[in-house]
């Protein structure tokens, strides 16, 4: 800014220079945008993945809002059919008859799985258009097509293969004639209509799925207002389950509705910093170049001029880092982005372009705002009184501070530096500000981090569990059971058989199953456990565990949706058989869309006398050699089916590893842009006190002195900053993880809220005066080093 | 009398390329001598204090002070050698804005340690013979050019310095205060302080020390006593 370049038709520029000089702020400016940019590109392009492709396909397809399996029998298909009708529905589809088929697993085995099949002749019909992946549409009696989300069904779900309805010997059989999938995974099959009845299962109900788009339907609150209005025009009882294409979009977004919040708070903490920060930079390089203002303004420098320069000076390396933070956000996105792209069949969906224009464009507008008051505040400068300006601080200011401080029975440096901050209330605000916000954010960084990683342990319970004993082989052509001619191994004598091995300290026995609620949303997974199943408990939000047969313990979102609490008493119903059941805790597990009813096996015993488990979770003593362990059990279960697996406990979801590392990185760039944003205050600070320090070193202020004097001026801003600094970031995160766990539809358990330590705490205090002192560490250097001569010619 | 200030084939050249801003120089001060350091505008006079007060190094030669060679010193010994062999005196002060006049007369003793109690005294005293006794809880901001200049004196005298520098102190005053400030360097002087004076005021030169020395372009282009200065 110190020459002027430029003719009479283009007027007087301002050279850039100063851009370069400040290297401290200018890097400190560009790392702060970096972040920002970086965080809110993934949390946008996470935003996107999770919810466009879902969002398109849904709309391309026509999905249904609601997929509802009303009982024929009661209601007659023209009854059904009217609700088609009704004001609050926009389109329609249906009513489609149901059957319920059990195929067998691996080996023969019971999966124990019911799966619906729907008869419709042709995949398109209004509502819930099946997209058809590959082969063709079931034209014949003994066809069908398979969902390509029903992985479960069957050994053999390959084109042209075959599926059993039923694990009986004289089961008949489909030909798979075309593998298609639903975006609102209305059915594991389809089938002509005709061939529903044989299908069903002697004695059981007959069930017509209808499928509803309505008028207003794009809350939980609003589907139930629609489903309640069908229900209404059909006899009481009539709707025997019910699914909102918002639970499935829910599951779809499983992984990406905890990180989006997590790193949209990241991008927000950035941006946040990055306006403390360009603030603070460039009113700081005002006040310290009043004089040159007014020189400049005095030669004819117009206040336009003197407002753009300012401008520039934080837009030119803010608009470095936002390009970088485009590219890192881009690199960042690719790994969690890839998950989201492979649910419908793509590859990685890239983040989209205008998300690369729109973040980087945003922050560089708050950047521009920032920059703009003090900038408006050089340019308002009027010349006379800025020539006539020095950076010394008008009488009046901190000399209270000064007088007091040095009756303290201190070292003089270190007085001088306790009250120097008073002397310019304006720069130590700032500096307050820099460690205040820099240890709130490192606090509230840190604990998002840890909370994120325990939600991705309590998502998973069974991750300490070494060991897996199938009773079925899981297709092994070359297992027992295939050579035997199928069937599973028989659980009682697997059980004893693993209790009697040396090394088991216990073993959990589990099955899966699909029950239906009285009154609820239609058919609901429930995991049934044999044992004691606290091992693998989920996280409890409310409530405690079952303790034994009629207990449940059910996620938030089955609460949300059945409108249920803990302590409520519930109907299951399972094989047309009704089963009482009481809620007695409410679990963290977002998985299936947030509704799976955990239970002991023995509960739906009345339905299913013959329910077994399809595996036991082994826990070993301590000091077991897992390896050894397996073969020993290998080998006294080798003429049985079972099969025996070394679990990879430990084991995370590589999207997860990815999101963690992600937020680790996120935080330590947080923290070390807080750093520097301390350091570029105190630089700020320093550089306006050089003068006093050079009259100090004048006098005999030793460098030893000198740096003592800096720190010690900073000293009382990072203990304020980190007082203050800690409870308000854990003030935050506690009010924060709450809301990013309800966006994922669950409540919060208390290992994701209380992550913090007392060790942890007190660091993070005392990270305050670090923060401070470490900053302070280089500009005190400076002012040591600096010559006395130099400084006392400044003005 | 020894010499209180030593230079021998000092030479200070801030620009390689160019002609030594300072020397090569050759000056003693004895003890208990005034004088005066004049030269016109870039001749080596600024130059020349800073290295007597070790604020700056010479290129080459030798700078004693007290008996004591500074041009080695590192700048802890220097900040030392400071606060108890010298004490300086400003054109514009240098006085911090935020402290009391007696914090500022304090703020040298305080910095090499001594005994707050002690070095009350001192500044008491001191306060007393230089008029601003009455000040002493005043801010700098609140007194005249002069009464200013003399809380720069007591505080470069409060540790009892063997050498006063005083660069341009009156340049920075209206006529009355230029005057108040040459009687004190008189009074100063004739009390057997050493004082090294910096001043484009020839008159100023002519009425507070005994010997003038004239540079130009870096050297010494005249040396003689006052007596001798005053035709």
């Amino acid at each position: 800014m110190s020459v002027f370049r430029g003719n009479s038709t283009a007027g007087p520029r301002i050279r850039l220079g100063r851009v370069g000089r400040r290297r401290v702020q200018t890097i400190v400016m560009t790392l702060s945008v970096l972040m920002a940019v970086a965080s809110a590109v993934v949390a946008g392009a996470l935003m996107v993945s999770a919810s466009a492709p879902f969002d398109a396909a849904f709309a391309q397809q026509h999905g249904a809002q609601l997929t509802a399996q009303i009982d024929e029998s009661a209601t007659g298909a023209d009854r059904i059919a009217a609700t088609g009708h009704l004001p609050q529905v926009t389109a329609s589809s249906g009513p489609y008859q149901t059957a319920q088929i059990d195929p067998p697993g691996p080996g023969g085995l019971d999966m124990q799985q019911s799966q619906t099949v729907v008869g419709r002749s042709a995949p398109t019909g209004g509502v819930d258009d099946i997209v058809l992946r590959s082969g063709r549409w079931a034209t014949a009696p003994g066809e069908i097509v398979l969902s390509t989300d029903a992985n479960s069904v069957g050994p053999d779900t390959t084109l042209g293969g075959t599926l059993k309805i039923s694990p009986a010997a004289d089961s008949p059989t489909l030909t798979i004639v075309g593998l298609a999938s639903s975006i609102t995974d209305s059915a594991d099959g389809w089938v002509v209509p005709a061939e529903i009845t044989a299908l069903r299962a002697p004695g059981t109900p007959a069930t017509a799925q209808m499928l509803y788009r309505f008028s207003t339907a794009t809350t939980t609150a609003e589907l139930n207002a629609d489903r309640d209005a069908v229900a209404a025009a059909l006899p009481a009882g009539a709707i025997v389950g019910a699914q909102s294409y918002l639970d499935v979009k829910l599951a779809a977004d499983e992984n990406t509705a905890l990180f989006v919040p997590v790193m949209t708070a990241f991008g927000v903490l950035g941006l946040l910093m990055s306006v403390i920060i360009i603030a603070s930079v460039v009113s700081g390089a005002v006040g310290a170049q009043i004089r040159r203002i007014g020189i400049l303004k005095a030669i004819g420098l117009t206040p336009g001029q003197v407002v753009r320069a300012y401008l520039a000076q934080a837009l030119v390396p803010s608009a470095v880092g936002a390009v970088v933070g485009v590219v890192l956000g881009n690199l960042l996105a690719m790994p969690l982005m890839g998950d989201a792209g492979q649910m419908y069949g793509g590859g990685s969906p890239g983040v989209p372009w205008w998300i690369d224009l729109a973040v980087p464009g945003a922050a560089l507008g708050v950047v521009a705002l920032a920059a703009l008051v003090p900038a408006l505040r050089a340019g308002r400068l009027r010349t006379i009184e800025a020539l006539a300006v020095g950076r010394a601080p008008r009488s009046g200011r901190g000399q209270w501070a000064q007088r007091l401080a040095a009756r303290l029975p201190l070292p003089r440096a270190v007085t001088l530096g306790l009250a120097s901050p008073f002397a310019r209330p304006v720069r130590s605000a700032a500096l307050l500000a820099a460690v205040l916000f820099g240890t709130t954010a490192a606090t509230f960084a840190i604990g998002l981090t840890s909370s994120a990683s325990a939600v991705t342990t309590a998502r998973e319970p069974g991750q300490s569990i070494p060991v897996s004993v199938f009773l079925a082989s899981p297709g092994d052509p070359g297992s027992p059971a295939s050579k035997s001619g199928g069937g599973a191994a028989d659980p009682a004598k697997t059980l004893a058989v693993i209790q009697s091995q040396p090394g088991t300290a216990d073993a959990i026995g589990q099955s899966q199953g699909v029950v239906t609620v009285a009154g609820g949303t239609g058919a609901i997974r429930v995991r049934l456990y044999q044992g004691h199943s606290s091992v693998e408990a989920f996280a409890l939000i409310s409530g405690r565990w079952f303790n034994g047969p009629g207990e449940v313990v059910v996620p938030t979102h089955f609460l949300d949706t059945t409108g249920h609490k803990v302590g409520d008493s519930i109907t299951l119903v399972d094989q047309g058989v009704q089963v009482p059941a009481r809620i007695v805790g409410e679990d963290f597990d977002p998985g299936n869309a947030g509704l799976v009813i955990n239970t002991d096996m023995a509960t739906l015993a009345a339905a299913q006398p013959t329910l077994h488990p399809d595996f036991y979770d082994v826990t070993l003593k301590p000091g077991t050699s897992v390896a050894g362990y397996v073969n020993g059990l290998r080998a006294a279960l080798q003429s049985t089916s079972a099969h025996v697996d070394a679990t990879q406990a430990g084991h995370l979801n590589p999207t997860v590893v990815a999101f963690d590392a992600m937020a680790v990185l996120l935080t330590l760039m947080l923290v070390s842009v807080a750093g520097l944003g301390v350091l570029n205050s105190v630089v700020l600070d320093t550089r306006e006190r050089v003068h006093d320090l050079g009259v100090c070193k004048a006098i005999g202020m030793t460098p030893g002195q000198t740096v003592t004097q800096v720190l010690t001026s900073v000293a009382g801003a990072g203990l304020v900053g980190g007082a203050v600094g800690v409870p308000v970031g854990l003030a935050l995160h506690d009010f924060v993880i709450p809301l990013v766990m309800r966006a994922a539809g669950s409540g919060t358990p208390a290992q994701v809220q209380n992550v913090y330590g007392v060790v942890e705490l007190v660091l993070l205090a005392v990270g305050g005066v670090s923060i401070a002192v470490c900053g302070a560490l280089l500009p005190a250097g400076w002012a040591a080093k600096a010559r006395t001569a130099t400084a006392l010619r400044t003005e | 009398m020894g010499n209180v200030i030593e230079l021998e084939g000092v030479v200070k050249q801030y620009d390689s390329a160019g002609a030594p801003a300072l020397g090569p120089l050759s000056l003693t001060v004895a003890e208990g001598e005034a004088v005066a350091i004049t030269g016109p505008s870039g001749s080596g006079k600024s130059t020349l204090l800073n290295l007597v007060a070790g604020l700056d190094k010479p290129g080459e030669g030798r700078v004693s002070v007290g008996g004591l060679r500074i041009d080695g010193l590192g700048e802890k010994a220097l900040a030392r050698f400071r606060r108890e062999r010298i004490g300086m005196v400003f054109q514009f002060f240098n006085l911090l804005d935020d402290l009391t006049v007696v914090d500022n007369i304090l703020l040298p003793a305080q910095l090499a340690g001594s005994a707050r109690g002690r070095a009350m005294e001192r500044a008491a005293e001191l306060m007393e013979v230089l008029g601003i006794a009455k000040h002493g809880r005043a801010y700098p901001g609140r007194l005249s050019g002069g009464e200013r200049q003399r809380v720069a004196v007591a505080r470069a005298l409060i540790n009892r310095p063997a050498l006063l520098l005083a660069d341009e102190p009156t340049g920075a005053l209206d006529t009355a205060s230029g005057n108040e400030v040459r009687q004190l360097l008189v009074d100063l002087h004739r009390s057997g302080q050493t004082v090294v004076l910096v001043t484009h005021d020839l008159a100023l030169a002519e009425s507070c020390a005994e010997r003038t020395v004239q540079l130009v372009d870096g050297n010494i282009a005249v040396d003689r006593r006052n007596a001798e200065v005053v035709r």
